[in-house]
């Protein structure tokens, strides 16, 4: 028991921190550009793509452990079909999460339902359920890899949000302004991320 | 210039994918590691944008425009897991090499963009020309990042040395911020050469490349069309 914990513990610093999903991975760079000018903008966003992947990660494992990865359908060769299901899936769960948050919880909805259709193209979301088929994970195992690379996400996020409101007066180099400058602070942001890949 | 000819120059000249509309950044920024890296990124999008809009164009007329969207995702996703199949079968150095990247073509923003704009709207042949030209050239844009980063990273291109032993590697440039560097530097010259257009007044090309630029698009926030919209916005107001 202790040893499954500190297992988890491994895999969720490692997705969290060390393979950081936007800075290491590139994955999701569209809305870590996007959505960071200010700090509450990229806060929605990050706990938006914490909540989507958290629940997307336990329905694709669901999905893979019962049916694609299942030995007794079709003899477990179904795995050719994980992209497609996967994607569809991902795709329908947004929309269903947003109806259900639109219904029963409407404050939730207020803070993050403008965010969730973004998310849909997302390859974070992607990404992480196809991860978590790859590395043989099970659905704990697969939960907790997705909801830290989520919170790695929102950790980055919010950073590159606060870091752009400190730069936005500085006097940048004309054909710096906007994204180039945005790409550098990213960059350096990456260099920062190196330093804790002492920690596993 | 005949309508096919046309297709292929617009692919790699005037709209470039990675030069001019900056689509599909996560693999631009990924797989650049090295130039070989690159290509094989560039040509396995190529084959799957031109059988994804050779379908999109033959189905155009079938799929009710309701759920296109789904539809089209679905197409592009079979056509996504064939190559992912066929490069583990037959290219297994680059299936290792581009790993988690082969199956996220899915959703990489210029096929559906493709689909979305052009397939669903065009007879056949057209449509597999534009897949082509802008397959290409998303293949030509990954592949001279792919160069410049193997270049100053690790002195070599295709894996050849050609800068001198006495020349220090910048490590970096292979690693994940020299991504965010190179683009960075990349987009600054963009952002340039459109201000010295707009200050002469000429046409500004669009960067969006979903054909309807991004200000009525719901999917604004996820897509990096709308990377450069800032400046032309910022352009606009400066002139009104």
């Amino acid at each position: 028991m202790g040893e499954q914990i500190q297992n988890l513990l491994l895999i969720a610093v490692g997705s969290a921190f060390v393979n950081n999903v936007v800075l290491s991975q590139f994955l999701g760079i569209c809305p870590f550009l996007g959505v960071s000018k200010n700090v509450k903008t990229a806060a929605g966003m990050g706990s938006a793509v914490v909540f989507v992947i958290t629940i997307a990660s336990f329905v694709t494992g669901l999905i893979y452990k019962f049916i694609l990865g299942n030995p007794n359908i079709m003899g477990g060769e179904l795995e050719y079909l994980n992209t497609i299901v996967f994607i569809l899936v991902i795709a329908a769960l947004v929309q269903f999460v947003e109806m259900v948050l639109k219904k029963a919880m409407p404050s939730l909805y207020n803070a993050l339902g403008v965010y969730l259709p973004l998310i849909t193209t997302n390859c974070a979301v992607l990404g992480v359920a196809l991860t978590n088929v790859q590395e043989g994970y099970n659905i704990l195992t697969g939960v907790v890899n997705g909801f830290a690379t989520a919170a790695g996400f929102l950790v980055s996020i919010v950073l590159m949000a606060g870091i752009r409101e400190k730069i936005e007066h500085n006097d940048i180099t004309e054909s710096f302004q906007g994204t180039p400058i945005v790409l550098v602070t990213a960059g350096l942001m990456a260099i920062a991320f190196f330093g804790f890949s002492g920690l596993i | 210039m005949n309508k096919c000819t046309e297709r292929i120059f617009n692919g790699l000249v005037k709209e470039n994918p990675t030069f001019v509309l900056m689509l599909g950044m996560c693999p631009t920024l990924a797989v650049t590691t090295s130039a070989i890296n690159g290509i094989g990124m560039g040509l396995s999008t190529t084959a799957v944008l031109v059988m994804s809009n050779m379908l999109i164009s033959m189905l155009r007329k079938i799929i009710p425009d309701s759920v296109r969207m789904p539809a089209f995702i679905v197409v592009v996703a079979s056509f996504v897991t064939i190559v992912d199949f066929l490069l583990e079968g037959f290219v297994p150095s680059l299936y290792d090499s581009l790993g988690l990247y082969i199956p996220l073509i899915v959703v990489n923003c210029i096929i559906l963009g493709r689909a979305e704009s052009y397939a669903s709207k065009n007879p056949v042949l057209p449509s597999i020309f534009d897949g082509i030209g802008m397959g290409l050239g998303f293949t030509l844009g990954l592949t001279c990042i792919g160069i410049v980063r193997e270049l100053i990273g690790s002195g070599m291109v295709f894996g050849f040395q050609i800068l001198p032993d006495s020349y220090v590697p910048i490590t970096i440039f292979i690693l994940a911020p020299g991504a965010f560097f190179v683009l960075a530097c990349l987009v600054a010259l963009q952002n340039k050469i459109k201000r010295n257009l707009a200050n002469k007044g000429k046409k500004v090309p669009e960067t969006a490349g979903c054909g309807e630029g991004c200000a009525s698009c719901g999917n604004r926030g996820a897509c990096s069309g709308h990377m450069f919209l800032d400046v032309t916005e910022e352009k606009k107001n400066e002139k009104e």
